[in-house]
């Protein structure tokens, strides 16, 4: 019983670090899908993380806190659209320039406009995403085994991780149910051949960059509204890159995506509670391992030996409609 | 793959584009601390009498400057085939184990200069090691080196954090860093180097390491301009298809380049490592591998470039320091604004400026070539 109650509170940290992976690896997914590639999400991420911690703070509503972070996240997607798409630039080195500024500029404003050592004042009340309750969850409590799985479990968490959950089918419907995404698709396998059916590659291109910043806003909101109570600098904290090797683990498709982070995010749970303790069978473990899994687990990925992960044909391409 | 942009003369491409790109990053990095409600100008002032305002500073200056040299070589090794290194970050930290070894080892019995070529060595063995595995993955397994080095730039920080916590650490001691070590691991500053222009050098640890990087910046130039190696690197660079047909192994390149400039990024961990802290700590890099990449970008991939790129970013990582102290609001972070910006400018948005520019210069072209026709006709 004591082992059952260890493993529904494990999982249940495991929803709630995955939570912003998901977003952003989706976010990802609606780019790189388009044939952009994108390693700036850590950084819009932690720009919407600062934007939604400010102006929470400020107005004292967290609607106006998630609209704020959704707005920096799609500006910042829009710079990495103009470099990318419309001046051709390096995506990669466009991504790596926005993680950068974010990174110096939410300290240098947060450390400017409330002198809190780079955080943002602590949130309280209706500054914050609340948890949620589902219903007839305390009922059910002492219902055996089924009961603590549906009230500790599913029930009890921000009202953002049920919209990641629920983003996981939608994204999938969007991109294999409908002409947008049908064309989304195709214009990261085959950008002249959407231009030749006289669809704008530049257009679509810049709309799939936009869908990345709305996700990447919900990842950064999610951290400083709904996880922890305001910005504290630096708190993606390499989320955005474990979202990049989720993204590349589930072979770019939304249920692998979902597994995925998942996966990730039970791995950094399990690393936080095994602290200290000894492993069954294997004794051991140093916490540093657990922390590189997911990175190395990609790595293995990606050189092929599970399965194979082939990026979008044309990803990483600046479209040059002339030749 | 071919230029779409028209073709201008060498002194533009080559000093007045990347100059324009330059000036922007920084009168952006200008609003910001117009934005926090300072003056830039102040700021700017503190910043180049911070930086070159005495002699312990210009020492710092170089000191960091030593470190870019380093790590943009290694980042531009890579970028002139076509490969972008974005591991120089963790392969200069793995590169560290090569010093801290070579100098717990034999410290205590030899001089410097016997300790330092097997740090030398070292570091590079380690770093490039580090790099070899992305390399060796991108040419054999096909996964994109991008990718697998920020990978790699974790499992990296990872891994030292689990040998400075528990192997490399002495008994007793709670700080996760190796013990300090003795005469043989520490390098002589350069104090007559900076005799010789009348200055003084402090405190400051401008060591031996900056001539091993004016060394290594200009072995960077002869082997990609002067050797068969760089030949290939640059055609692999240019035209991977180009550089198949003309029989050039492409594994084979994509492995040596990306060890090198492993090696090039190990080889930084010299400078923190006997030249200051005399002991490895834990994150003694502090994303100078990332500040490679900028200078990389600046100095447009040339050491003639990268060395006054380094220079400058030493002058922003000194001068910020004393902009820091001068102005509150403006702490050391805004030195990662301005690396960003110079990346998105210098790198990204490169051809920003280029359509405009080609144009005044075709109607420069156009109206010199109508002169020279009134006046013969």
């Amino acid at each position: 019983m004591d082992l059952f109650h260890t493993i529904i509170a494990i999982l249940e940290s495991t929803i709630r670090v995955s939570v912003p992976l998901i977003f952003a690896a989706l976010a990802g997914l609606f780019t790189e899908r388009a044939g952009v590639f994108d390693i700036g999400l850590e950084g819009k991420m932690l720009g919407a993380a600062f934007a939604a911690g400010a102006v929470a703070a400020v107005t004292g509503n967290v609607m106006m806190g998630l609209l704020a972070a959704v707005l920096i996240s799609v500006l910042l997607s829009l710079v990495h659209g103009y470099a990318s798409i419309t001046q051709r630039g390096s995506q990669i080195v466009s991504g790596v320039a926005i993680n950068f500024i974010v990174a110096g500029s939410t300290v240098i404003l947060g450390e400017a406009w409330f002198r809190q050592g780079g955080r943002t004042p602590a949130l309280s009340g209706d500054a914050r995403f609340q948890t949620v309750t589902l219903p007839f969850a305390d009922a059910v409590r002492d219902v055996p085994f089924l009961g603590p799985i549906y009230s500790e479990l599913l029930s009890g968490h921000f009202i953002l991780t049920y919209v990641a959950f629920a983003l996981v089918p939608f994204s999938w419907w969007i991109l294999y149910r409908t002409r947008f995404g049908l064309r989304l698709r195709a214009v990261g396998e085959n950008p002249s051949a959407v231009d030749t059916a006289g669809i704008s590659v530049i257009w679509l291109r810049y709309r799939a960059v936009i869908c990345c910043g709305i996700l990447c806003g919900f990842a950064g909101a999610y951290l400083s509204l709904a996880m922890s109570a305001g910005f504290v600098k630096g708190m993606t904290a390499g989320k955005g890159y474990i979202a990049l090797a989720a993204l590349i683990f589930a072979k770019w498709r939304p249920v692998n995506i979902m597994l995925a982070c998942l996966l990730f995010g039970f791995l950094d749970a399990f690393a936080i509670r095994l602290q200290g303790n000894p492993l069954p069978l294997i004794g051991q473990v140093p916490v540093q391992l657990m922390q590189a899994l997911p990175y190395i687990l990609t790595v293995i990925l990606l050189a092929g030996f599970i399965g194979k992960a082939i990026p979008p044909k044309a990803g990483g391409v600046p479209y040059v409609k002339e030749r | 793959m071919s230029n779409p942009y028209a073709k201008l003369p060498a002194w533009a491409e080559y000093i007045l584009i990347p100059l324009l790109n330059l000036v922007v990053a920084f009168l952006v990095a200008g609003l910001v601390v117009l934005l926090v409600g300072e003056n830039p100008l102040d700021a700017a002032y503190y910043m180049i009498t911070g930086a070159f305002g005495r002699g312990e500073y210009i020492g710092f200056t170089l000191y960091y400057a030593t470190t870019f040299i380093f790590t943009g070589l290694s980042v531009a090794v890579a970028f002139h085939a076509g490969l972008f290194n974005i591991g120089s970050e963790g392969q200069a930290y793995i590169g560290g184990i090569g010093v801290a070894l070579a100098c717990l080892w034999l410290d205590k019995t030899m001089p410097w200069f016997v300790v330092f070529p097997l740090a030398i060595i070292g570091s590079a063995a380690f770093g490039a090691m580090w790099a070899f595995l992305p390399g060796w993955l991108q040419a054999k397994r096909g996964s994109h080196v991008v990718i697998t080095t920020i990978m790699f730039n974790f499992i990296a920080s990872s891994l030292m954090v689990y040998l400075l916590t528990k192997v490399l650490k002495p008994l007793g001691q709670m700080a996760p860093q190796t013990r300090t070590f003795e005469a043989g691991g520490q390098l002589p500053k350069l104090d007559w180097l900076m005799s010789i222009f009348g200055l003084n050098l402090g405190n400051s640890p401008f060591n031996v390491s900056f001539l091993l990087a004016l060394l290594a910046a200009f072995g960077v130039w002869v082997l990609i301009w002067r050797t068969k190696l760089g030949y290939e690197m640059r055609t692999m660079g240019h035209s991977p298809s180009a550089a198949r047909y003309a029989g050039i192994g492409e594994a084979r390149i994509t492995i040596i380049v990306m060890m090198i400039s492993g090696g090039l990024a190990g080889m930084m961990a010299l400078n923190p490592i006997m030249g200051e802290q005399y002991r490895m700590q834990l994150d003694f890099v502090q994303g100078a591998g990332f500040v490679g990449i900028a200078v990389a970008l600046m100095g447009r991939s040339h050491p003639a470039g990268i060395i006054p790129a380094a220079i400058l970013f030493g002058m922003l990582y000194q001068g910020g320091a004393e902009i820091a102290f001068e102005m509150p609001a403006i702490s050391r972070d805004m030195i990662v604004i301005i690396q960003g910006l110079v990346i998105l400018f210098a790198g990204a948005l490169e051809n920003m400026f280029r359509p405009a520019i080609g144009r005044a210069f075709a109607s420069i072209g156009r109206r010199s070539v109508a002169a020279a026709q009134t006046r013969g006709a």
